[in-house]
């Protein structure tokens, strides 16, 4: 079982305390919170956490990447923080220098694909990028004939086109059109386009673990503050079945999320295991987003529907995240031509393979 | 909440995968020799003592007990896989499966010394079948209710009354029963209950079948005439049977009976469809694989924490409901997969056949060892609620 760090984990909830509490972000009239949260994060090093010691991150191990960002799903964080340490990596593994400041990575969906030209230009378009109106580079995942490159590119030398998405974070369009990337290198040999989407997809089932845990709480903890009939409405029945359902399905997200960033974190390198348990988590996650965020502002009623409450910085969120690195639907049909390949008979040894 | 949910991403030890190649060549061999055919088990009664005598004999009943009652001191997640490798091959394990889950855990812990010298050996040899005695004709989820008497004797109690719904009561040597002893309190209506065990080969016992829908003979009404039981088959404390459901419910809870008794339906589905199936089938089949493993992992960590001490009471609880509204739900989308599959004959036969028999099974899914909404109630409890 992964170890994680615990001090680490306390700092990083100390930050989100102080600094993306989303009580004090929705009330926010500026967008100051942006850089004080970023700076902080970026002093504690755990921007560049999956960045090696040795490349000026802070060598962090998957496991503790992962609970980073299941905390800033339980916090609802509105910054590229996800996207930043998946672009670390991503640039470390090809043993590119990594800069500091806020990235995000393209294309994050596993339909779309960035061709490289014979002169290391960049042609394609990416939709649904999150954050990239902010972000200061893009980590670009390009094909030159096949072969998977790894490009840093400035935001400033895209063409972006914006999107709010559902929770204003922005899923932006990227355009690149003979775009000239700042450093590129050829992708490690055996890294294949898919590794990379699988581990947005995993980052995405932590996120949304994390997020799950808090509206479960948020909508548990109404339900005994809110008085409706004479009794708080948590004494009804059918409040208490759906909050039991909204709590299975927070520990199925757990539960699922937790063992695909395990399996990540103890595999020695990509394989159909790591496919089959990252996909399963990315599918359930996704599924569970729709049944938990429907229960939650059923219970919460119409204060739920606010801008006013803090309800939607979650939902919101969680609905784009299961759109992002592949969405239930596409992964659950790469999942079941595996299986259909493999076979009936092997379908019993693929679930026990650990 | 009064704690947070917590599933730790438990992989099973190796000495676990180890058993489970055994258990594999174990069961090859069964299938290979007539010794049970896997699918025709799933719609006959699933009793067959001699085929429980084979498995007691490789020392896989009652795997966590005591060495000096018969057991064999392994962990629970070796049992684990045990469970998990005999229901993904349908084997016919009713005649020891009450005994080794649930009845004698507590006849470890709650039956005088001479009894589990007597009576837990026989249960690791697969040589005696338990069967539960809770359900009444007016008492099924509300537990509680049980009315059924005994009454003070000399040397013992007079059971007076009926239970229902007993599943292999007709197969069964032995039930443990709840009994009321004393009418409950004004501030405890749990007050009253006691557990007995009761051997079911004596005279003042009927035991009638109730067939069910699917056709098939598990249910039986049990009737207490008089029936005598002597003080040293108390089990526990009197009057306090309520206090004495713990952490073993978990357990009970959150094993892989729990959401693969439809399972056969799966493989066949992945069977008709083919090798290529088009996007509709390719998702439907991916969600119910993902869906599954993540019951799967969810299942092996609660078992996991309770080998480590831990009590997760609340994800076992979540466990049996989920799973069990899944395997409820997996033959009606099986059947929607399978829409468009060329009924020849050839082709889904076996599929249909065994879907038949899941469809008409699937209602008592989640019904079973706690229904949907008592599981629900005590999630709800979990969180604080009530």
């Amino acid at each position: 079982m992964s170890e994680v760090d615990p001090l680490l984990i306390d700092a990083t909830t100390k930050i989100f305390e102080d600094l993306s509490d989303p009580q004090t972000l929705n009330s926010a009239t500026t967008d100051d919170w942006r850089s004080a949260l970023w700076s902080a994060l970026e002093e504690s090093g755990l921007t560049l956490a999956w960045v090696p010691a040795d490349n000026g991150g802070s060598g962090a191990s998957l496991a503790d990447g992962f609970s980073i960002l299941e905390l800033s799903g339980k916090f609802a964080v509105p910054i590229p923080l996800g996207e930043t340490l998946l672009a670390g990596w991503l640039l470390s593994r090809s043993n590119l220098e990594c800069p500091s400041g806020m990235m995000t990575v393209a294309p994050t969906r596993p339909r779309d694909k960035i061709q490289m030209t014979e002169d290391n230009r960049l042609e394609g378009e990416a939709f649904g990028i999150p954050f990239a109106n902010v972000a200061e580079n893009v980590v670009v995942l390009a094909h030159k004939d096949e072969v998977p490159h790894i490009a840093l590119v400035s935001g400033k030398d895209c063409i972006i086109k914006s999107n709010p998405g559902l929770s204003g974070d922005g899923r932006d369009t990227i355009t690149f059109s003979n775009t000239t990337p700042i450093k590129i290198a050829p992708a490690p040999e055996s890294f294949s386009g898919q590794e990379f989407c699988i581990m947005g997809a995993t980052i995405r089932s932590m996120q949304i673990s994390g997020a799950l845990q808090s509206i479960l709480k948020l909508a548990t903890d109404y339900a005994q503050e809110r008085v409706a009939f004479e009794k708080q409405i948590s004494k009804f029945q059918a409040v208490q079945h759906n909050l039991a359902k909204l709590a299975s399905e927070t520990a199925v997200a757990i539960a699922a999320a937790g063992s695909a960033m395990d399996t990540i974190n103890t595999a020695t390198q990509y394989n159909e295991l790591v496919f089959f348990e990252a996909t399963s988590a990315k599918i359930r996650t996704g599924e569970a987003v729709g049944e938990a965020t429907a229960i939650a502002h059923q219970v919460h009623g119409a204060i739920g529907f606010t801008e006013e409450h803090i309800l939607h910085r979650y939902t919101q969120r969680l609905w784009d995240w299961r759109d992002d690195f592949g969405s239930e639907s596409e992964w659950a049909v790469e999942l079941g031509e595996m299986v259909a390949e493999r076979g009936a008979d092997e379908l019993w040894p693929l679930l026990t393979a650990r | 909440m009064s704690q947070a949910i917590q599933f730790d991403p438990i992989r099973l030890p190796r000495e676990a995968e180890e058993l489970r190649l055994e258990v594999r060549d174990f069961l090859a061999e069964e299938i290979a020799d007539g010794g049970f055919d896997p699918h025709r088990t799933i719609m006959k009664s699933g009793f067959d003592r001699e085929f429980s005598k084979r498995v007691g004999a490789r020392g896989w009943i009652g795997m966590t007990w005591p060495k000096k009652y018969g057991g064999h001191e392994r962990s629970f997640l070796e049992r684990y896989v045990v469970t998990e490798e005999f229901r993904s091959q349908n084997a016919p394990v009713t005649s020891h499966f009450t005994a080794d889950r649930q009845s004698g855990p507590v006849l470890l812990k709650y039956a005088e010394e001479h009894i589990k010298e007597d009576i837990l050996p026989k249960i690791t040899a697969g040589e005696c079948c338990f069967c539960i005695g809770l359900s009444e004709p007016n008492s099924g989820s509300d537990l509680f209710a049980a009315s059924t008497k005994a009454t003070r004797t000399e040397g013992g109690y007079l059971i007076n009354g009926t239970k229902l719904w007993t599943s292999n009561a007709h197969q069964a040597e032995y039930m443990i029963g709840l009994f009321r002893t004393s009418p409950p309190t004004k501030e405890n209506r749990r007050h009253g209950l006691t557990q007995f065990l009761v051997n079911l080969k004596q005279p003042g016992i009927t035991i009638n079948p109730v067939r069910n829908m699917a056709g098939k003979h598990d249910f039986n009404e049990v009737l207490f005439e008089d029936l005598f039981i002597p003080d040293d088959h108390l089990l526990g404390e009197v009057d306090s049977a309520w206090k004495q459901a713990t952490s073993e419910l978990a357990y009970e809870r959150s094993g892989p009976e729990r959401f693969l008794e439809t399972f056969y339906v799966l493989p066949e589905l992945v069977r008709v469809i083919g090798q290529k199936p088009d996007a509709r089938a390719a998702e439907g089949i991916g969600r119910l694989v993902a869906q599954l493993h993540t019951l799967r992992r969810m299942s092996v960590s609660v078992n996991g924490m309770l080998q480590a001490g831990k009590e997760p009471v609340i994800e076992g609880s979540i466990v049996k409901d989920v799973g069990t509204i899944w395997e409820q739900n997996l033959p009606a989308k099986a059947r929607d997969l399978a829409a468009f599959v060329d009924d020849t004959p050839s082709n889904r036969s076996n599929f249909d056949e065994l879907l038949q028999y899941a469809t008409n099974i699937a209602p008592k899914l989640t019904i079973q060892g706690g229904t949907t909404e008592v599981l629900r109630g005590i999630i709800a409890r979990g969180l604080g609620l009530r």
